[in-house]
């Protein structure tokens, strides 16, 4: 069945066991973004440590594709220089954007690579960008204050 | 009841086509829009395809003829809501109806009667839609009135019991839903014109969830405004109703100005056609409003009534079928007593999200999410909830699906 192929193992364990999840005490940036069209909501909390990514802390609610992709990206991002984690981001958003005609770079994505199937589902892209699109803001605000 | 589902099904096409493999289409989602029948589909291309022209101008056969189609959509709309022709205005939604109502009460000078001040009273309600709440809000923030508003009770009813507290003798508008796009609840409105009308306030009646499912006649609810939209009542895109009674529409200043809507125009002044037409500036949505006048013609035929009958039933069974399922919460009354054929809940540990695409890769379309009803969805404590809505088309195989659906997403998920 194609729910398969968007309901992918990895997406689910996140779900049920999200990671870094609570939000640190400390940090340089947090926002807080919310899909309109669901009402799923996130907050994440950036700490940066020169051009490292020193921490990612986030809580929210919503469906099982926004919260295992930031929970993914939680994990992913964490401890890579702030261009790596560009990198990865732009690659990880290339593959959102792809309509289901890539499978993404493991090597690159890791666990996000299990994110691939959400782009054959339109309405679900904006589910699995939330906390990407949340990180993103954190660090240029989080960049502007050093 | 007096017609057959299966029937009725058959004059719209979209029911021919499968979902998601082959799936049969279980269409639970007309609170959002409805399927269109055959004849609608029809009338609105056979406007274009026989009598397409410009209406109220042009000296050619076409334009009488176009002109005669959409005055004859008005007349139909009148007979639908017991009005009178000349209290039809054609909007392109019931969105529109509402900001046009809202900006046209700011757009008069001091000295008209829908201006509103900082002494003056906006009343809405919790349980509206944005689309009832947010022109109100800025009309508001624009005139400086005070906007307050009925909160909503834990089982999903107003909370009446501060009636007078809340329609003041400073209350200008009372804007609110006839039944809840979200937790089916029909609205008592007898009460509430009572007091409006008391103390000299109008009354603003949001009938988009009302109009296509049961019989609304607009002297009977002795409401001054009402607004529905007509892809929600088998019609087409695009085209919506406002209706108001004649002695306030001739007051009430224009919102968009244009052709069509003048009476007299010079380069620094101009002066203002008698309603409906001073409310419909430039060319209006003319196959649209043909189609509504079809999809209306269609609804009489098979009659008003009778589609209240059959939703009621219908939804009685649905409420009973949803509460068989242990972890699934409704909101909104649990019973079949003034409330509609619509259910929003929600379902264990498994997200509204989640549970819409599962029921969708069964070919069950439901909504899922706030609904445009943040205020009312944060006030219930949910961050969203499924709905499924009924209408004419919809039968117990319907509502049978949907339940074995649920229990498949809860074995698809609770099981990985």
């Amino acid at each position: 069945m194609q729910l398969d192929s968007l309901y992918q193992e990895v997406i689910l364990d996140h779900y049920k066991r999200p990671q870094h999840k609570g939000l640190a005490a400390t940090y340089d940036a947090q926002v807080h973004h919310v899909n309109p069209s669901c009402g799923d909501e996130i907050t994440l909390n950036v700490a940066l440590d020169g051009d490292k990514v020193a921490a990612i802390t986030w809580d929210g609610v919503g469906c099982s594709i926004s919260q295992a992709s930031v929970s993914i990206l939680s994990d992913l991002l964490l401890g890579k220089s702030i261009s790596e984690a560009d990198l990865i981001l732009n690659n990880f958003t290339e593959l959102m954007q792809s309509k289901g005609t890539m499978v993404g770079d493991d090597a690159i994505l890791e666990d996000a690579v299990a994110m691939a199937g959400v782009s054959k589902f339109p309405a679900r892209i904006k589910c699995a960008l939330l906390g990407w699109m949340a990180y993103k803001d954190a660090v240029v605000q989080a960049q502007a204050k050093l | 009841m007096a017609f057959d589902p299966r029937v009725v099904r058959q004059d719209f096409p979209i029911f021919k086509r499968t979902i998601r493999e082959g799936k049969r289409l279980v269409y639970l989602d007309s609170g959002a829009t409805s399927q269109k029948p055959n004849s609608v589909i029809e009338a609105e291309s056979n406007f274009y395809r026989m009598h397409n022209a410009a209406v109220h101008r042009g000296a050619h056969q076409l334009a009488e003829e176009a002109t005669d189609a959409y005055e004859g959509a008005r007349e139909t709309v009148a007979k639908f809501l017991g009005g009178s022709v000349d209290e039809i205005i054609f909007t392109k939604g019931a969105t529109e109806s509402l900001n046009l109502l809202a900006y046209a009460f700011s757009n008069g000078g001091s000295d008209n009667r829908f201006n509103l001040t900082s002494t003056d009273r906006i009343v809405v309600t919790e349980m509206e839609h944005h689309a009832n709440l947010i022109p109100w809000q800025q009309l508001a923030k624009r005139s400086g009135a005070e906007l307050t508003w009925f909160e909503v009770t834990p089982d999903g009813r107003l909370d009446l019991s501060k009636l007078t507290e809340i329609i003041t003798p400073n209350t200008k508008v009372v804007a609110l839903t006839h039944q809840s796009n979200v937790l089916g609840t029909v609205n008592p409105l007898a009460a509430i014109v009572a007091r409006a009308h008391e103390v000299g306030a109008v009354v603003v009646l949001d009938a988009c969830q009302s109009a296509p499912h049961m019989p609304v006649n607009v002297k009977e609810l002795d409401v001054d405004f009402l607004t529905f939209s007509g892809h929600k009542a088998v019609g087409p895109t695009g085209i919506g109703v406002l209706w108001g009674r004649a002695e306030l529409l001739k007051d009430l200043p224009p919102f968009l100005f244009g052709g069509s809507m003048i009476e007299n125009v010079t380069m620094t002044d101009a002066t203002w056609a008698p309603s409906p037409r001073r409310h419909e500036a430039g060319v209006p949505n003319m196959a649209q409003a043909v189609g509504l006048g079809a999809a209306l013609d269609y609804l009489m035929q098979i009659g008003m009534d009778d589609i209240y009958q059959h939703e009621q039933v219908l939804g009685s069974y649905l409420l009973k079928r949803l509460q068989e399922i242990p972890d699934l919460k409704l909101v909104g009354p649990l019973e079949m007593v003034e409330r509609g054929a619509v259910a929003s809940f929600t379902f264990g540990d498994i997200h509204p999200h989640d549970l819409g695409q599962y029921l969708d890769s069964q070919g069950i379309a439901v909504r899922t999410g706030h609904h445009c009803a943040w205020p009312l969805t944060r006030k219930l404590g949910v961050q969203a909830t499924t709905r499924a809505s009924l209408y004419l088309y919809n039968d117990e195989q319907d509502v049978d699906a949907l339940i074995e659906g649920i229990l498949g997403a809860q074995k698809y998920f609770g099981d990985r």
